[in-house]
């Protein structure tokens, strides 16, 4: 019996504290709910808002915003994807981004892995070569990247672009994957190579497989950032309105928008760009959440 | 000795093709930078002049130069403040907000579905946000805010339009997109402090705010000072939204414009490559002493537990 009697009076005891002046837990717990629910309203609502619009005619969008379509008007977003070349935007958005994270992990993971594992003369001083790019703001390179870049004959080409991401993902990628590929065991290495195998099967088949949550992480830090990025396309792909990328051709349809009077299609395009976003964050959240913020406590 | 030798191809062997890579549109553009900005050059047609410093001179009498770093000083301040102000907030209420009664700290409830929604903006391209908040910030009832601010019975505001209001409602959108970021960094920071700190400072009698003043803050300062340098280096970009979102590249009238988008403008615009490379020079400087100026003054002990 008495051992029964013994939680209701610890429950009680706790429970005075608040009672001494302090709020009640529940009321500051319900405030706290408010505060979360608002914040999440702000983020989903004009996304949402986008998504309706995008079945909205002309007139509606230009009446009430907050009224819903009268019904789902299909042919803006047909009308977006081919007319305003939706489909080609993201069409060379996925082309430019797969051949450019697939060319920074590769040379990035190859570079990060000498430089952390072998010594030689002159290691250092490349590996800070490479991890000063981080110091530098894009905007500084700009005028000259242009002309370097039409020198070589890629200006107005997925290639210069494709080539110009790796560059200047580089430095990340090296610095992240050299602390990475410092912290793998040296024995299975050595193990490896004692059996026989040559320095570069060691690296693909038993070092990379080792790296492979620090290549995830970098991998979606790369993915996103290129997919994202618009100063460059605009700089270095203006000439060739078929190349361009998803970023440069909303920004585009937005500023057309205007005088072909296609608010409609506009807002289809916008969410066609969304879209494709949410679904794979919505799949990999754990894994982008903490790819992206682990540069940042590296 | 052979075996040395071959280590020696296989290092040069992997690093040629990135070391060339980077050297040829990373450090030669940088290098170049510094040259083009002494120079008057208008582009290939004509030879570019040496000119020393007078580029330097004419950004001091540069009227969208200083309006460009005014812009910038009220990022500088207002970006990480309110931002990092907010993922706070948030982050404690995720974390540790749902305290028990007995001083138990845990999160509230779906804080996993609020930290996946708060995150969510960070991963949509800037150039999309900014079209997609030209059309929220629409001046008449077509424009959401304005929409519900007719509906509520209020004038609509020229949010974009107004001079002395432009700049603010793009920082609201920059802080829209950045907090769900800072959230989830804060929230990792808060899950590594023990639990039994909370628990013993619990015990002693201390409430919620005190709880955070006292033990999360300087446990998580390391992290909210890594959260300063970014944000504080994103108050020195703002390219991509301020030249999709605002008014006429920066407008009205200037009162938007940023650095960034100054030398875009100035070199690809008006073609003026030297005048845009010394803006480049100064940005780079501005950016490197903000830096090492924050992990200078900020500095503090570390705390290990």
């Amino acid at each position: 019996m008495t051992l029964t009697t013994e939680p209701p009076l610890t429950t009680s005891s706790a429970a005075a504290p608040p009672a001494s002046g302090r709020p009640r837990p529940g009321l500051l717990t319900g405030l706290s709910h408010v505060a979360l629910v608002v914040w999440a309203l702000l983020v989903v609502l004009p996304l949402l808002w986008t998504l309706l619009a995008s079945f909205k005619d002309n007139t509606e969008i230009f009446g009430d915003a907050l009224q819903l379509p009268a019904e789902l008007r299909w042919d803006n977003w047909a009308r977006a994807w081919s007319k305003a070349n939706v489909g080609t935007y993201l069409l060379n958005t996925v082309i430019v981004v797969a051949a450019g994270t697939f060319g920074t992990m590769l040379l990035g993971s190859m570079a990060a892995y000498v430089l952390a594992r072998y010594r030689f003369p002159g290691n250092r001083l490349i590996y800070y070569l490479f991890v000063s790019g981080m110091a530098f703001p894009v905007f500084l390179a700009l005028v000259p990247l242009f002309f370097v870049v039409d020198q070589v004959g890629l200006l107005n080409t997925h290639t210069g672009l494709v080539l110009v991401y790796i560059a200047y993902s580089l430095p990340f990628t090296i610095f992240f994957l050299a602390s990475f590929f410092k912290t793998l065991p040296t024995s299975v290495a050595e193990a490896a190579m004692i059996d026989g195998a040559s320095h570069v099967r060691t690296f693909f088949q038993v070092m990379l497989p080792m790296a492979r949550p620090g290549l995830v992480s970098i991998t979606i830090f790369n993915v996103l950032g290129q997919w994202n990025q618009y100063l460059l396309p605009l700089v270095l792909l203006s000439g060739a309105k078929d190349k361009w990328v998803i970023t440069q051709g909303i920004a585009d349809i937005s500023t057309i928008a205007g005088y072909e009077a296609d608010w409609p299609g506009l807002f289809a395009a916008l969410s066609m760009s969304i879209i494709p976003v949410v679904v794979v964050y919505a799949v990999f959240q754990r894994q982008i959440q903490s790819g992206l913020t682990s540069g940042a406590l590296k | 000795m052979f075996t040395r030798l071959r280590a020696f191809g296989f290092v040069a062997g992997f690093l040629v093709v990135p070391a060339v890579l980077y050297l040829a549109f990373v450090i030669n553009p940088y290098v170049q930078a510094f040259q083009i900005a002494l120079t008057d050059w208008r582009g290939v047609s004509r030879a570019p002049g040496f000119v020393g410093l007078e580029n330097f001179a004419r950004l001091w009498d540069d009227q969208a130069f200083w309006q460009a770093l005014r812009n910038h000083g009220v990022l500088l301040v207002t970006l990480p403040l309110v931002t990092i102000a907010l993922a706070l907030f948030f982050a404690y209420l995720l974390n540790l907000g749902g305290g028990g009664a007995s001083g138990t700290m845990r999160g509230v409830r779906w804080s996993g579905f609020y930290r996946v929604v708060f995150f969510l903006p960070q991963v949509l391209a800037v150039a999309v946000v900014g079209v997609l908040f030209k059309a929220v910030y629409r001046p008449d009832e077509s424009g959401v805010v304005n929409g519900a601010l007719i509906k509520l019975g209020l004038e609509p505001v020229g949010w974009l339009t107004e001079p002395g209001l432009a700049l603010w409602s793009i920082i609201a959108v920059m802080v829209w997109q950045a907090v769900g970021f800072y959230v989830v960094l804060f929230s990792a920071g808060m899950a590594a402090i023990p639990r039994d700190v909370f628990e013993a400072a619990a015990l002693d009698g201390a409430g919620r705010v005190r709880m955070f003043l006292s033990i999360t803050l300087p446990l998580l300062w390391d992290t909210v000072q890594v959260g300063w340098v970014y944000l504080g280096i994103a108050a020195f970009d703002g390219f991509a939204l301020v030249q999709v979102l605002s008014v006429d590249r920066g407008g009205p009238d200037g009162a938007t414009t940023v650095l960034p988008l100054e030398i875009w403008k100035t070199a690809f615009s008006y073609s003026k490559f030297g005048y845009a490379s010394a803006m480049g020079v100064a940005l780079f400087f501005m950016t490197i002493t903000f830096a090492a100026l924050t992990l200078r003054v900020t500095r503090r002990e570390r705390i290990e537990f």
